[in-house]
């Protein structure tokens, strides 16, 4: 039984009017996360114990910088997205809801904001 | 607004605890969990590079919070909610082409927690004993 009227039906936009969206930004920003993840991963894991100066050699490589940028992007933006579906499961009241989102907002950004600046800096020698 | 007295509870839907539990669902819950601590956990990763940039003592002091056995704990942990996290994600990949919900399903779910442990102690170990491979660069 479909309670939908024909117009939300055509539409398929649902009470939200985001569609899928929501749902699909998560799932690609998952898909770019794994290999972002990983490689960045290994680029650590083989500079453990790197010196400071070390630090600035390794982001000096472009690669690198870009690298770290993409992942932080793409982590962040999922990051965000996930949170949000955590705060709309669990919480009822809907003023708490509305000050979790708007936190969710910000902390992402900011968090965002602090890492593409530091990875600039250690890019262009600290 | 209205009334909001009730002649009766409602009814309501069973929940967690009337279910005994299964691997997919500790899976389930577990993903979002990870999720979680990997959302806090940026702050680590962001206020690592943010030392780094911020200049020689900051740094000394990022890395002396990271080397000791605590932030080791931690960054331990941090390691197996990722790969626990990307692993539960590739699982709802094989979902969401709509494969996996058989009796796969919970093959799919102890791959996951086996396969998170097995390269969580993987990283771990070349971390710890590692030195010996050639592979590290630093030291
Ligand atoms: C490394 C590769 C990653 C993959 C493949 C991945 C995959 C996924 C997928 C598929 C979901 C949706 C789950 C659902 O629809 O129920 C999800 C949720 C989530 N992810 Fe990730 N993720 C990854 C990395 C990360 C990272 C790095 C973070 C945090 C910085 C993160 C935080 C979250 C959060 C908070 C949620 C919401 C949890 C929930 O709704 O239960 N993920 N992830």
């Amino acid at each position: 039984m479909d309670f939908r009227t024909s117009y939300s039906r055509v539409t398929g936009l649902g009470s939200a009017k985001q569609g899928t969206r929501h749902f699909w930004r998560q799932r690609v920003t998952a898909v770019a996360n794994v290999p972002l993840v990983l490689v960045f991963g290994f680029v650590i894991l083989t500079n453990l114990g790197a010196s400071r100066t070390e630090m600035l050699a390794l982001f000096a490589n472009p690669f690198v910088a870009a690298l770290t940028i993409l992942m932080l992007l793409s982590a962040i933006f999922h990051m965000w997205l996930g949170l949000q579906v955590i705060v709309e499961d669990y919480v009822q009241a809907e003023v708490v809801k509305l000050v979790l989102l708007v936190f969710n907002g910000f902390f992402a950004v900011s968090v965002g904001a602090v890492g593409l600046v530091a990875v600039l800096k250690l890019m262009t020698g600290g | 607004m209205g009334d909001h007295r009730q002649l009766r509870p409602r009814p309501l839907s069973p929940h967690l605890q009337i279910y005994r539990l299964s691997i997919t669902m500790v899976m389930s819950i577990v993903h979002r969990l990870t999720g979680l601590a990997l959302y806090f956990g940026t702050l680590l990763l962001v206020g690592w590079l943010a030392a780094a940039a911020l200049g020689e003592p900051a740094f000394a002091i990022a890395q002396a919070i990271m080397g000791h056995w605590v932030g080791q704990l931690v960054l331990l942990g941090y390691t197996w909610a990722l790969f626990h996290h990307m692993l539960g994600g590739l699982r709802h990949f094989v979902w969401d082409f709509g494969a996996g919900y058989g009796p796969a399903r919970y093959v799919l779910g102890w791959l996951t927690l086996a396969g998170s442990t097995i390269l969580t102690a993987l990283v771990w170990a070349f971390v710890w004993f590692g030195a010996a491979i050639p592979l590290s660069a630093g030291g």
